[in-house]
């Protein structure tokens, strides 16, 4: 399947859709781009693939959505008034016998869920039960990976979003107004960037309580900046061009001339970074993680994962699923960061 | 034709490119040969492949995206189609030369251009260094550069483009080329400095017995200075021999098209003076634009520029004003501060209301009233709008009560009377050539119905054949709405044909200002008299 199109059809697109035809003449950046969107997509159901409950189940005629209730033990025919553990043997018996049934997820433990069931010593080796092994608490690893994974690359989007839009209206205005504006802006910055960045997050993580919004907002707090030089570059050379200048002897106001002339223009450096940005926040993720700077415990991650790997140095099914599932992420991104380069470059037709 | 004289052969050469369209056949077939001694010239507009057969020649192209398909390049008897990298690089240089376009982009800024004159010398005849630049002051002073020994540490920035065309010269002839390549030598230089370049080359032709490859658009040059020419179109040669038989009995239809193109003069006689009696639209009073550089510790004014000084002018409603200078003589500014788009002192006066204090909000609502049409029609409509969004821009700020259908409404007329289709609505400028970009740019202002438009450059930028027709429109506009037009230009054939009255710019000062025919037929001024033989060839001796 050929994606060339005849001259006079490829003369009718407009930039942007030229610009994705060159993305899709990429084999590789696109696949890359098509695994890494269904990875995220499934990942977002991650609840209904990985779950230490049943999706649905028919005990004695009725149905049991444990997903959306809690039931009791004794629902079932267990002894405790507690909340189900539906990987308990004895009542895992109980609701597949005759008549009954229950279907499970293909990955039967949530993140938090701790198998207590399991035949080896924690952390325990990859076995039919545990299919990547567990961790040190007896976690399952797959589930924590599928979940992490989520957690990362969510973190990662919002954290540059935000990144993308407080750079684009910094380095824009910079840009823009030039002159004393530009001046002050840029020592502000200057001043701002050389904040000890690591420093004040030790800092605040032995203030506040870690949590992943408190570190979405210290990361976007520098976050920003190497991006807003490039929209500034982008806009000094576009406000000197004939059609900023025709724009405003029409008397288009500056916030037309910026948003609807200049930014559309400016926004190749800002794409192209695009996902070098997400590959970047997924590892300063990691490794704060990693660190102990991080999100609690508790919490699904990549790094503390890793940092379990680590610890424990024979289990090599922590650090070498952990490491396959950020690399593999890193490199479908940093394909899909080719592409699009190529695909902005204007020069290839 | 293949007698011992003949330098260069080019037999059947088609060249085309990969795209991602496919690959593009952008020459076919041609075939044309050049005697030594002997100037050649490639004449042809925009696309019509001259410039890639004389990069073919040299193998300049991107190796990778080019094909040759057929034909071969013969030069001294060896196809430099077939021969190695190594080898062309022997050639390049050393027996084929070649000067470009643009000499501000052309010569290196890091370099002194005494290095970059020395470079070929060192590379093709092994020279010292000492060899070298006793040489290469000689080639300096052999172009007419003055004091060249000074000269020679001098880096390009210091130099005005006229210089740095004869150190892009003596760069060529260095090595004594048997084939000197001008691709477009001239355009990019002001009109007195080109007829001073091209009297150099010519002298410099007949010393070095060289051959010369003309590429230009400018039949007038081919006339004075080429022996042969061939007219290309479309990646054809449509026509090709000498030049005095050929321009006096043209046989190809496009040739006859390219030699009617020249403008004439579309204002009716006695017009000129007709609208002297109309109302004043536009007033300027003491205007001054001075751009100072500042420099040291206490940011002093060490320079000014004075890009207008001290000028008074005003228009009367539907007349047309030609603004003409060379490049720097502050035609450009003086627009631009009329229609406060550059900050200046002095007084303006705009249907008998002062808009020079106005503040920029006070102005905006006023801002429909002038307009802009600027040179680059590449650069003047933004990529990434449709051209019912450019068009229909300044309507959304004027005529706000317009509900999108009025709107689209009006567009489509404007377009139909630019000359253009109604159903371009969705369509992006990169689809247009640069004449039907002008129009489209044309049309961005013609729809708010402006008493004045600021017309800079409008077409220099458009070749020959379509700049006639942009003036027609212009004009054909003007008595519709009856327009006001202050015309920049530095093309003296192009302001004759539409200006009633012409100021003669220099140095930010008016030189002379008068009727249109007055001035072409009886200039007071020296600097006026320069002026029109040099951009006319026509009393060169």
């Amino acid at each position: 399947m050929s994606h060339y199109l005849d001259k006079e059809q490829l003369l009718h697109l407009s930039p942007n859709k030229r610009a994705w035809m060159r993305f899709r003449n990429n084999r590789r950046g696109y696949y890359s781009l098509w695994i890494f969107s269904l990875l995220l997509f499934i990942s977002l159901f991650a609840e209904l693939i990985s779950n230490d409950q049943p999706l649905i189940i028919q005990f004695e005629q009725e149905y049991y959505f444990p997903l959306l209730n809690d039931y009791p033990e004794t629902t079932f025919g267990g002894d405790f008034v507690t909340k189900t553990d539906y990987n308990d043997p004895y009542i895992r018996e109980k609701i597949t016998a005759k008549g009954n049934w229950a279907i499970y997820p293909l990955n039967n433990y949530r993140y938090d869920s701790i198998n207590y069931f399991a035949e080896l010593p924690n952390p325990a080796r990859p076995s039919v039960q545990n299919l990547l092994g567990t961790d040190d608490r007896g976690r399952d690893v797959l589930a924590r990976l599928i979940y992490g994974f989520r957690l990362s690359v969510l973190f990662a989007l919002i954290l540059t979003a935000i990144g993308v839009v407080v750079g684009i209206i910094v380095g824009s205005i910079q840009g823009y107004f030039v002159g004393k504006v530009d001046l002050v802006t840029q020592r502000l910055i200057e001043i701002w960037g050389s904040m000890p960045e690591l420093y004040l997050l030790i800092i605040f993580a032995s203030i506040f309580k870690p949590s992943i919004s408190l570190l979405i907002v210290l990361l976007s707090l520098f976050g920003w900046m190497g991006l807003s030089d490039y929209v500034r570059a982008e806009f000094l050379r576009g406000r000197n061009l004939d059609y900023v200048l025709a724009a405003r002897s029409i008397g288009v106001p500056n916030i037309g001339i910026m948003f609807k002339h200049l930014l559309p223009n400016s926004m190749v450096p800002v794409l192209t970074f695009l996902p070098f940005r997400i590959s970047g926040a997924i590892l300063a993720l990691t490794s704060l993680d990693y660190l102990g700077l991080g999100v609690r415990p508790s919490t699904p991650s990549l790094g503390e994962l890793l940092s379990q790997g680590k610890e424990n140095i024979d289990a090599w099914w922590l650090s070498m699923t952990t490491f396959g599932v950020l690399v593999g992420t890193l490199v479908l991104l940093i394909f899909i960061g080719e592409a699009l380069r190529e695909a902005l470059d204007t020069r290839r037709g | 034709m293949n007698d011992n004289n003949t330098i260069l052969e080019i037999n059947d050469l088609s060249v085309n490119f990969d795209t991602l369209a496919g690959s593009v056949n952008v020459v076919r077939d041609i075939n044309f040969s050049v005697n030594s001694g002997e100037t050649m010239a490639l004449v042809g507009e925009s696309g019509s492949g001259k410039s890639v057969t004389a990069m073919s020649i040299l193998r300049l192209h991107d190796e990778e995206k080019v094909n040759y398909s057929t034909g071969s390049i013969f030069f001294k008897g060896q196809n430099l189609l077939g021969i190695d990298e190594s080898q062309i690089k022997q050639v390049r240089g050393s027996d084929i030369s070649m000067i470009f376009q643009e000499p501000m982009t052309s010569l290196n800024p890091t370099f002194t251009v005494g290095d970059q004159i020395m470079e070929p010398l060192r590379i093709h005849k092994g020279m010292s260094k000492s060899a070298a630049k006793k040489r290469a002051i000689e080639l300096m002073e052999l172009t007419g550069i003055p004091d060249p020994q000074n000269r020679f540490d001098a880096y390009p920035h210091l130099l005005s483009g006229g210089q740095r065309q004869r150190m892009m010269i003596s760069m060529a002839l260095a090595c004594d080329p048997k084939l000197l390549i001008a691709d477009e030598p001239t355009t990019a230089l002001d009109v007195t400095v080109q007829l001073q370049i091209l009297l150099l080359l010519e002298k410099l032709q007949k010393e070095f017995s060289m051959a010369v490859l003309m590429i230009t658009h400018d039949l007038n040059l081919v006339k004075r200075f080429a022996d042969q020419v061939c007219v290309m179109q479309e990646g054809n040669i449509v026509e090709q021999g000498d030049v005095g038989p050929l321009f006096e009995q043209p046989q190809h239809p496009y040739t006859i098209k390219l030699l009617n193109s020249e403008p004439a003069r579309i204002i009716p006689q006695g017009e000129s003076q007709a609208v002297q009696q109309h109302d004043e639209l536009l007033r300027g009073q003491d205007l001054k634009c001075y751009f100072s550089t500042k420099s040291g510790l206490f940011r002093r004014t060490t320079s000014t520029v004075k890009a207008v000084d001290d000028i008074n002018l005003f228009l009367k409603e539907g007349e047309t004003l030609g603004i003409v200078g060379e490049s720097g003589s502050g035609k450009s500014t003086l627009g631009r501060c009329l229609l406060r788009l550059e900050n200046c002192s002095g007084d303006i006066y705009f249907n008998e209301q002062q808009i020079d204090q106005l503040k920029h909000s006070a102005l905006r609502p006023l801002r429909k009233e002038f307009q802009v049409v600027f040179q680059d029609p590449y650069s003047s409509l933004s990529p990434r709008m449709t051209i019912e969004q450019i068009v229909g821009e300044g309507l959304q700020i004027h005529f706000p009560e317009l509900g999108k259908a009025q709107r689209r409404e009006k567009i489509q007329k404007v377009l139909l009377e630019v000359g253009l289709e109604d159903d371009i609505l969705w369509r992006y400028p990169h689809e247009f050539s640069g004449g039907q970009r002008q129009r489209i740019a044309i049309a961005r202002v013609v729809i708010l119905e402006p008493k004045l438009i600021l017309l800079d450059e409008p077409t220099s930028a458009l070749d020959v054949s379509v700049q006639k027709q942009v003036l027609a429109l212009l004009r054909e506009l003007q008595e519709r709405y009856k327009m006001s037009y202050l015309f920049i230009t530095h093309d003296l054939k192009v302001i004759e044909a539409v200006a009633h009255r012409i100021m003669v710019m220099k140095d930010g000062k008016i030189v002379e200002t008068g009727e249109t025919n007055e001035i072409f037929t009886e200039p007071k001024e020296t600097y006026t008299r320069n002026l029109l033989t040099a951009s006319l060839f026509k009393t060169v001796s």
